[in-house]
């Protein structure tokens, strides 16, 4: 019964060569190691050897099982790993392919903007307050310090109503007194975004309607110098922390001193290209310290509060960041403009 | 405006490359728009500085062998001289006269190897000099025209320019760079500046910026002249302002025996480079004053006002006074055209009539003719404000209203005719009569300012003394008094702009330099933050929004009656939009003259739009509609939100297969999708809206509230906004929400719903009911009467099929029932499904279906 054991050994190693597939593999074991296999009808006889060869023979079918097992083991893993790289091999994908698309939306480009200065100021204390499209002369003017047939009044040319008193805004800076009124005593820190609407020609560069972005800080110890480093802070948050920027000396009636604020031009470093006229300095911002009218009209005393008060068009630094080369493509909406951002 | 830097020159001394001009001017708020250079370095075409010089013109012949050429000869410098070969018809008058005599002339020589335009083709194309035979003699040089320097398109002759008493210097073999080269900077006036409106006050503030002494221009008149009885200006002419407010000061001169020739080239050259035309002395020294010094001027025609004298006071002196018009006076101007005057229209008149259309346009007959020889010269100061309003209402917009509207002080009036009679005595042959006209009955006390030292620190953040602020602000002409904690300033006459204090830190911080002023950050004390609760509300409804797959829009706000009325199908007969709308009396057009009601019409326009170039839209807008209100001065300004969604559900990759179109279920699930986000429970009901589709149209309920209507568009209106979807049946949905009433619903709090460690039970029941019966009812029915523990009811399955019976429809239901406290036993459920199928049976006559 050994040498029938040890040909079995023999014959099932020899076959466990041959054997191609897991499957092939699980039918070896079932006719080896099986509960009915080969091995198993070996022991079975053992009853015809005698109480010596018992376990001599015993021992010996222990070895046996335990290498086949063994065998057997070393022969799936290989069966397996091969198996696994002939599926990897033959279920190979173009995975230049275009993904399956989502049906995603999303949120305009300005909303996206506004959204940015919101967060910059929002981190420096500046508060949202909105104020409506339809304003009086009143807010949007003469408390403004603009009077009757002053010739500032002609850089912005107003859409007037069937009321006399009531235009469309033509800045957000018409909720200067609107906030001031509100807050008085207390310190005001806020940003006025809106629409606002000039009747003007539509041109690439020009919309009767635009948004705007006004802000406004008042208190006890505010100077020029602290509009100057807030205003840059805010410049190299949202264009880079290299950013360079440029007061110059402007005129807004609600402002004096007024500086125009333009940052190093971030396309070409302030190198000189198209889009800065070779300039190398890009036009962001309006600004300046908030006239004593204005603080008067608003309810503060201005030999005790100053201010300051800045402006910026949110398209006009979306144009700039994108490359964005017609204006009238923000309000037209087109899908494929949308998209993009 | 426009500005040579050469004639800025004239005034203060400018060693400084012209952009560092540019910097220093544009960073102080005199912003250079564009800078021309004209033949220096960096123009369009630079003029060698070996090769094109000034030369000096010595004599004319003609060309021996051509009728139409002549031969110039030239010195040009250090005993240089050349003979050149020409065809430029101005030398003709020079041939056979021998050496020119009286007056040197000079011209442009460009010699062999310089690059110029070529005047004999169009546009502006180079070439470069060389030396060729012309009908026999040998030339290699050449006299120039404006054309071939670039300097204008003029080709008609060579630049010839007469050397007199007035002229700067010439001097042969000059590089023409240093004579006609010029760097012209385009200034913006902002209404602050006004007082920069001319080269004298360009230069006043470089030589601020640069801390340089000014050179004014010679106000001196010299007088000598009375009229054939000697008699002085005094006797001659009368001048009356019959309002000072509007007319404060008037100052004219007599000048006679004026000659109306060209202007030397000089005047002519630095007139175009400011953009004027030059005509003739006369008419250029009026506007080269105006240019020069910012005071506006004007010449009469004296003959003429002494005619007209003669009739209404025989032998007497000629009366002026300045008025507003009569009723229905008009007034014919120089350029011919008729005005209908308006009442606050300033008239400078004699007993005749009127004469001029004072500070804006002088009148026709008065005008001076090519034969006149006597002129009344006038300079005032105007209101500002009627000179604003006529000039705007009139449509005429002169440089002289530029200037009077913004404002020109009456000092100005005094030296601007001073100067124009100076410049008419010495370049036009007048001679001034004795004395002068001067109306100046109120003459202004100068403007004097305290400014306190403190105030100006705290303003600016510059810690400077009052002796440095004094200093900087003398600089720019103000005169000051330092005290121990404030200045006395006095700001000269032309700073018409100061008011008060804060205009003076303005100034010391320009003087200072922006560039020089530190940056802080804030260190006032920050305000109690309150945040924006509405406005964050609509940021999460926006991106709840986008997170459905809906993109935002921002569309106009201004629109028109019939854009809206498209909402409604044409065979509608009352709108239910009566309410009143804010309409502009100055619309740029007829499509956006009234601010919206509807901002569903603007995303249904964007939609339509869309529709063209895409086959799914998923869009919405949040913004505000304007409701005029007839008892207050605003209107409401109510905050809407607006969907619209048509065509593919998904966007098809390359797989393909089929997603199906939206319908009124996606555009619902979107609004679920929405109110669920806010913690909302809105209602939905059937409702009749003639926007939308009778049958797909639902209201939104808030409680008893209507807060908005959603549905299928109604093919009327869909076909109105000509919306082209690939399928004409493709439904449009669309959705109008009363935002405000909505967000004022949202909870600030709401409670945590507790995940139950026991298990859930579910169970499916299908019911058969009326198709009539409404789903809402009966998903009603079973979470009443499930009890606390039926935790969910989700519909699955809708049927109408045939085997049902007619009218009958079929609704299947996943219900899921759980306990927080225990594991639910079958007969618990099993109650509790009794009672709702019973209720279904009792409330709805439904049946259960096996
Ligand atoms: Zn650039």
């Amino acid at each position: 019964m050994l040498d029938q054991l040890e040909s079995l050994y023999e014959a099932s190693l020899t076959k466990l060569e041959e054997v191609d597939s897991t499957a092939v593999l699980e039918t070896w074991y079932r006719d080896t190691l099986g509960k009915k296999g080969g091995i198993y009808l070996l022991t079975r006889q053992v009853g015809q050897l005698s109480a010596d060869e018992r376990p001599i023979f015993g021992k010996r079918v222990n070895v046996v099982k335990n290498e086949l097992e063994a065998a057997y083991e070393a022969r799936l893993a290989e069966l397996k790993a091969t198996e696994l790289a002939d599926k990897i091999a033959s279920s190979a994908i173009d995975v230049t392919l275009p993904g399956r698309p989502l049906t995603s939306g999303g949120l305009h480009v300005i909303t996206q903007t506004l959204r940015d200065i919101y967060r910059i100021f929002g981190d420096m204390g500046f508060q949202i307050y909105r104020t409506p499209d339809v304003e009086t002369d009143a807010y949007n003017f003469e408390l403004l310090n603009f009077p009757p047939h002053h010739p500032a009044r002609e850089m912005q040319d107003s859409f007037y109503t069937e009321n006399p008193d009531v235009i469309l805004r033509t800045h957000t800076s018409a909720g200067q007194i609107r906030a001031m009124r509100e807050y008085y005593p207390e310190p005001v820190r806020v940003i006025l975004p809106g629409m606002c609407y000039r009747n003007e020609q539509i041109t690439t560069r020009s919309s009767i309607q635009f948004t705007q972005v006004e802000g406004l800080a008042v208190g006890t110890n505010i100077t020029f110098a602290d509009l100057k480093g807030t205003l840059t802070e805010f410049a190299r948050r949202l264009f880079g922390a290299d950013r360079q920027t440029r007061f110059r000396a402007s005129y807004f009636p609600f402002t004096e001193p007024s500086a125009e604020m333009d940052v190093t031009c971030f396309l070409c470093d302030g190198k000189g290209c198209q889009v800065c006229k070779q300039t190398g300095w890009l036009e962001i911002l309006g600004s300046g310290m908030v006239h004593p009218n204005v603080l008067r009209n608003g309810g503060y005393d201005p030999e005790v509060y100053t201010g300051f008060a800045f402006g910026m068009g949110p398209e006009r630094i979306a144009m700039l960041r994108y490359g964005i080369d017609d204006i009238r493509q923000f309000w037209n909406n087109d899908l494929r403009f949308l998209k993009q951002f | 405006m426009l500005v040579p830097l050469s004639w800025l020159k004239d005034f203060v001394t400018i060693d400084k490359p012209v952009e560092q001009v540019d910097r220093l001017l544009t960073n102080a708020g005199l912003e250079v728009k564009t800078i021309e250079k004209i033949g220096i370095p960096g123009a369009a075409l630079e003029w060698d500085r070996e090769l094109v010089l000034l030369a000096h013109l010595l004599k004319v012949e003609q060309h021996p062998n051509a009728d139409k050429l002549v031969l110039a000869t030239v010195d040009y410098g250090d005993g240089r001289s050349k003979t050149v070969v020409t065809g430029a018809p101005n030398l003709f008058d020079y041939v056979g006269q021998g050496e020119i005599s009286g007056l040197q002339i000079f011209s442009p020589l460009a010699l062999e190897g310089s690059v110029l335009y070529d005047g004999h083709k169009d546009g502006r194309v180079t070439a470069k000099l060389k030396g060729r035979e012309l009908r026999g003699i040998y030339n290699d040089a050449m006299l120039c025209s404006e054309k071939e320097l670039g300097i204008s398109e003029e080709h008609e002759g060579i630049i010839l320019i007469k050397k007199d008493a007035n002229s700067p210097d010439y001097q042969p073999g000059t590089p023409l760079q240093d004579v006609l080269g010029d760097a012209v900077l385009e200034i913006d006036i902002i209404p602050n500046i006004a007082r920069c409106a001319s080269m004298v006050g360009v230069a006043r503030e470089y030589a601020a910026l640069t801390n340089q002494p000014m050179r004014y221009p010679d106000y001196s008149v010299k007088m000598e002249g009375g009229d054939v009885n000697g008699a002085a200006v005094n006797g001659r002419i009368t001048l009356t302002t019959e309002n000072p407010e509007l007319n404060p000061r008037f100052v004219g001169y007599i000048i006679e025996g004026v000659q109306q020739t060209a202007s030397p080239y000089w005047l002519q050259y630095r007139l175009r480079l400011a953009g004027q035309r030059p005509i003739n002395v006369v008419v250029d020294i009026s506007n080269y004053v105006m240019l020069e010094m910012g005071q506006p001027n004007h010449t009469f025609d004296y003959d003429f006002l002494r005619r007209r004298a003669d009739q209404y006071n025989p032998g007497g002196p000629i009366q002026i006074n300045t008025r507003l018009p009569h009723d229905g006076e008009t007034l014919t101007t120089l350029d011919g055209t008729s005005h209908k005057l308006e009442p606050y229209s300033i008239l400078v008149t004699d007993p005749l009539g009127n004469l001029s259309l004072g500070g804006v346009m002088g009148g026709a007959d008065s005008e001076i003719k090519p034969e006149t020889q006597n002129v009344f010269l006038e300079a005032a100061a105007w209101n500002f404000i009627n000179i604003r309003r006529t000039s705007t209402k009139l449509g005429i917009h002169t440089d002289a209203a530029f200037r009077f509207s913004r404002g020109v002080h009456p000092s100005q009036a005094l030296l601007g005719a001073n100067r124009a009679a100076n410049l008419l005595n010495r370049l036009a042959g007048g001679t001034v009569a004795n004395g002068v006209l001067d109306t100046y009955p109120n003459p202004p006390e100068p403007i004097t300012v305290m400014l306190k030292l403190d105030y100006a620190r705290r303003l600016s953040g510059l810690n400077l003394s009052g002796a440095e602020m004094a200093e900087l602000l003398g600089r720019l002409e103000f005169t000051t008094e330092v005290q121990e904690d404030h200045l006395i300033v006095t700001a000269p006459d032309h700073r018409m702009d100061i008011e008060g204090p804060h205009d003076l830190v303005e100034e010391i911080c320009r003087m200072y330099g922006y560039d020089n002023i530190p940056s802080t950050v804030l260190s006032d004390v920050l305000p109690p933050q309150r945040g924006n609760a509405k406005l964050e509300q609509e940021e999460r409804i926006k991106d709840t929004l986008v997170q459905a797959g809906l993109q935002e829009l921002i569309t106009f706000r201004l629109t028109a009656k019939a854009q809206e009325a498209k909402l409604l199908p044409k065979n509608h007969v009352a709108g239910p939009d009566e309410r009143p709308y804010v309409t502009l009396t100055n619309p740029l057009s007829a499509e956006r003259a009234e601010m919206r009601h509807s901002l569903l019409a603007s995303v249904v326009e964007i939609a339509a739009h869309n529709s063209r170039y895409q086959d799914r839209l998923a869009m919405f807008e949040v913004g505000p509609i304007f409701i005029a209100d007839e008892d207050e001065i605003l209107p409401i300004e109510q905050t809407r939100l607006s969907l619209v969604m048509s065509g593919q559900r998904t966007v098809l990759g390359w797989q393909g297969g089929q997603s199906g179109t939206y319908d009124f279920y996606d555009l619902k699930g979107v609004l679920a999708a929405l109110f669920n986000e806010l913690h909302l429970s809105v209602s939905y009901e059937p409702v009749e809206h003639p926007t939308y589709r009778p049958g797909r149209t639902a209201r939104l309920l808030l409680g008893e509230t209507q807060v908005g209507v959603m549905g299928e568009l109604h093919p009327l209106v869909a076909e109105q906004f000509d919306i082209q979807m690939e399928d004409d049946d493709q439904p449009v949905l669309a959705a109008d929400i009363d935002l405000d009433a909505l967000i004022a619903h949202i909870p600030s709090h709401y409670p945590y719903d507790p995940i139950s460690p026991y298990p859930a039970v579910h169970e499916d029941i299908a019911v058969v009911v009326d198709k009539s019966v409404p789903a809402k009812e009966v998903e009603e029915v079973i979470r009443n009467s499930g009890g606390y523990l039926l935790k969910d009811v989700e519909l699955f399955d809708l049927y109408e099929g045939s085997q049902l019976g007619a009218g009958k429809k079929s609704l299947a239901y996943h219900l899921t029932f759980q306990a927080p406290d225990k594991t639910l036993t079958d007969k618990v459920v099993q109650k509790s499904r009794q009672k709702i199928v019973g209720q279904l049976k009792h409330r709805l006559n439904a049946q259960l279906r096996e």
